[in-house]
């Protein structure tokens, strides 16, 4: 009895001490090139199953986190494990472990469809019966059958960037890292990652992506971290996040300068933002009929023609206002130059 | 057994656990890597057109360009120049196929697909191997079409199979050296363009400063003993010796020790450089 007590006991501590359930987790990772802090002390885990999101602008870190957890590049300072191998001292076992996609296809422009697969799968040292079965699957599922047999030259981003996953799934790794995966695609094309992804995850695969789209980490993801300088700067599920930035912003659209003039005094609402140049006023709502037509009415009393009205989901740059202060850098870089709008909390 | 399909279907397969990874020797799988890599590299070949004509069309410019334009200049003493050109167009043309490996290097690093094979697990040295190994491939096809144009243009050699048997094991050997030499410059060139110059700043002097196209006896004397004591003279005069049977003197042994020589230092230092830039 006391044993049994003892062994338990034993158990629960090695589990929780030593090897987690985590498929990845990283502690005070750390990274620098020359003098250019890129990751200064991330901490995070993946929960075997989940989909984790890395939201931020460019050059907030997120490639070179992947970098390092797909061995690419050595971490400076952190432990960085996936499956409980240290990437650093395992690194050939996690290589054996994980798929990478990154955000340019990686594909052999003259070899086609098929002998991409058939190398990487080879590479990641299948036989050449699971090859050949895996890659006439793999064909399918992504709809590649009909170009299998074209020079990757020939295909289109698109259909690229399906090779490139189909690739990285050819050993069918319990765990997927995906840069950008839907940057440059074309909505219908960005639909279909998007299922793949999720159908990927419902079987039973761990992924880490990237991503500058608030919509594409709510739709994807367990939970969300947002990343800016090389920190951590939020996490937490979509909902939290939303609720930190707010749910949905109405846009209003006016006609003229001195309406506008006049609509910014008129309206008071919570967290107004104004762009003189584009003459556009944008709050956040509860979502209720009745704010919408309180404030039409305010503006019909004063005479102010509206142009257009509009809802919007809250961006990347909406979460970047609120959780730094200032926009996000590329966004402010060219709203900047295109419109020398500026908003005003 | 239809409920198996289902799930099957459910699934659809994105994920197979049925699929296990081979389980053998580490030295099976740095041949079997550098295979699958060298396969690559081979199809480039004949699926791009560039590399293709270059391959066939750059021996003969150069063949009909000494044989022609400067020939007739160029005084061989007891030999044709016919039968002193081959083993000189046959070792340049190995030398500049060896700048392939430079530039698809740095193709390659230039380009996401590195990052895929770095995180494969497989060995860094591998896809080096995979390179070099095309570029031999590649060097055999042009030193058969060197050999080729060069009976068209009045070749006559007197060599035997033995001869012909060194002949080929030396320009392999050779193509090995260069080869590995271009991929340290393929590592170390930082874009596309600089590895399309890098080679030739090497391997111009190289064989122009060599017994390749003329007798070394008429350069300046500082000239002359770079030219007699460079690898790709004892590499070329072996050659012509086998090809043509000039004496051969000491040029056999120590064109074969240049090269192992070259193999044994370059290999490390390439696949050094290589596992460096993952680390960086």
């Amino acid at each position: 009895m006391s044993n049994k007590s003892k062994r338990d006991n034993g158990d629960r501590l090695l589990s929780s001490s030593v090897l987690t359930d985590n498929a990845v987790s990283i502690k005070g990772l750390k990274k620098s090139f020359k003098n250019v802090i890129v990751l200064d002390g991330i901490d995070f885990d993946i929960q075997k199953g989940t989909v984790l999101a890395l939201l931020g602008p460019n050059g907030a870190g997120k490639t070179t986190t992947i970098h390092i957890l797909s061995t690419l590049l050595l971490p400076d300072g952190g432990i960085v494990r996936i499956n409980n191998f240290d990437v650093v001292k395992d690194a050939n076992k996690v290589r054996s472990l994980i798929g990478l996609t990154g955000q340019y296809a990686a594909l052999d422009e003259y070899l086609t469809g098929r002998e991409n697969l058939q190398m990487i799968g080879r590479l990641y040292r299948l036989s050449h019966k699971d090859i050949d079965r895996r890659t006439d699957e793999l064909l399918e599922l992504f709809d590649l059958v009909h170009a299998s047999n074209r020079a990757v030259k020939t295909y289109s981003g698109g259909m690229r960037r399906r090779l490139d996953l189909a690739v990285s799934l050819i050993a069918s790794p319990p765990i997927l890292f995906l840069d950008e995966p839907t940057t440059g695609l074309d909505p219908q094309s960005r639909l279909i990652m998007w299922d793949i992804i999720k159908q990927l995850v419902s079987s039973g695969t761990t992924v880490l992506l990237t991503t500058q789209d608030m919509d594409e980490a709510d739709h994807l993801a367990n939970k969300i971290i947002v990343m800016n300088g090389g920190k951590i700067i939020a996490e937490g599920t979509s909902e939290e996040l939303k609720l930190l930035v707010g749910s949905e912003r109405l846009e209003i659209t006016i006609t003229n300068d001195d309406d506008f003039e006049q609509a910014t005094r008129v309206i008071n609402e919570e967290n107004l933002r104004t762009d003189k140049v584009s003459r556009k006023l944008s709050f956040v709502t509860k979502g209720g009929v009745h704010q919408l037509k309180q404030v039409l009415s305010q503006l019909d009393e004063a005479n102010i023609i509206v142009e257009n009205i509009s809802f919007h989901s809250p961006t990347l740059d909406d979460v970047f206002l609120t959780l730094t202060g200032h926009r996000t850098n590329t966004e402010a870089e060219s709203s900047g130059k295109e419109s020398g709008g500026m908003y005003i909390d | 057994m239809a409920r198996k399909a289902e799930v099957c279907t459910l699934t659809r397969h994105y994920v197979n656990n049925d699929v296990k990874a081979e389980s053998r020797s580490k030295l099976f799988w740095l041949i079997s890597d550098s295979w699958v890599l060298a396969k690559r590299s081979i199809k480039h070949i004949t699926r791009n057109l560039d590399q293709l004509f270059s391959v066939a069309l750059f021996p003969i410019m150069f063949f009909l360009l000494f044989r022609y334009v400067f020939g007739g200049a160029i005084d061989t003493g007891d030999i044709s120049y016919d039968n002193f050109l081959v083993a000189g167009i046959f070792v340049q043309m190995l030398a500049f196929g060896a700048n392939y490996t430079t530039m698809n290097l740095a193709i390659d690093l230039q380009r996401g697909i590195v990052n895929r094979f770095k995180s494969l697990p497989i060995s860094r040295t591998a896809f080096l191997i995979g390179h070099v190994g095309a570029d031999l491939v590649r060097n055999m096809m042009t030193g058969l079409i060197v050999i080729g144009v060069s009976f068209l243009v009045g070749f006559q050699p007197v060599a035997g199979v033995i001869d012909w048997i060194l002949i080929f094991v030396l320009a392999a050997l050779f193509s090995l050296a260069i080869s590995w030499i271009s991929a340290i410059l393929g590592l170390i060139v930082k874009s596309i363009e600089a590895a399309q110059w890098i080679g030739f700043i090497v391997i111009f002097p190289l064989t122009f400063v060599s017994s390749a196209f003329v007798p070394t006896d008429t350069m300046p004397e500082p000239l002359k003993f770079f030219a007699e004591n460079q690898p790709l003279t004892q590499v070329i005069e072996a050659i012509r010796a086998w090809m043509v049977g000039t004496p051969i003197g000491d040029y056999g042994w120590l064109s074969f020790a240049w090269c192992i020589g070259i193999i044994i230092v370059t290999v490390p230092t390439a696949s050094w450089l290589f596992k460096r830039q993952t680390i960086k």
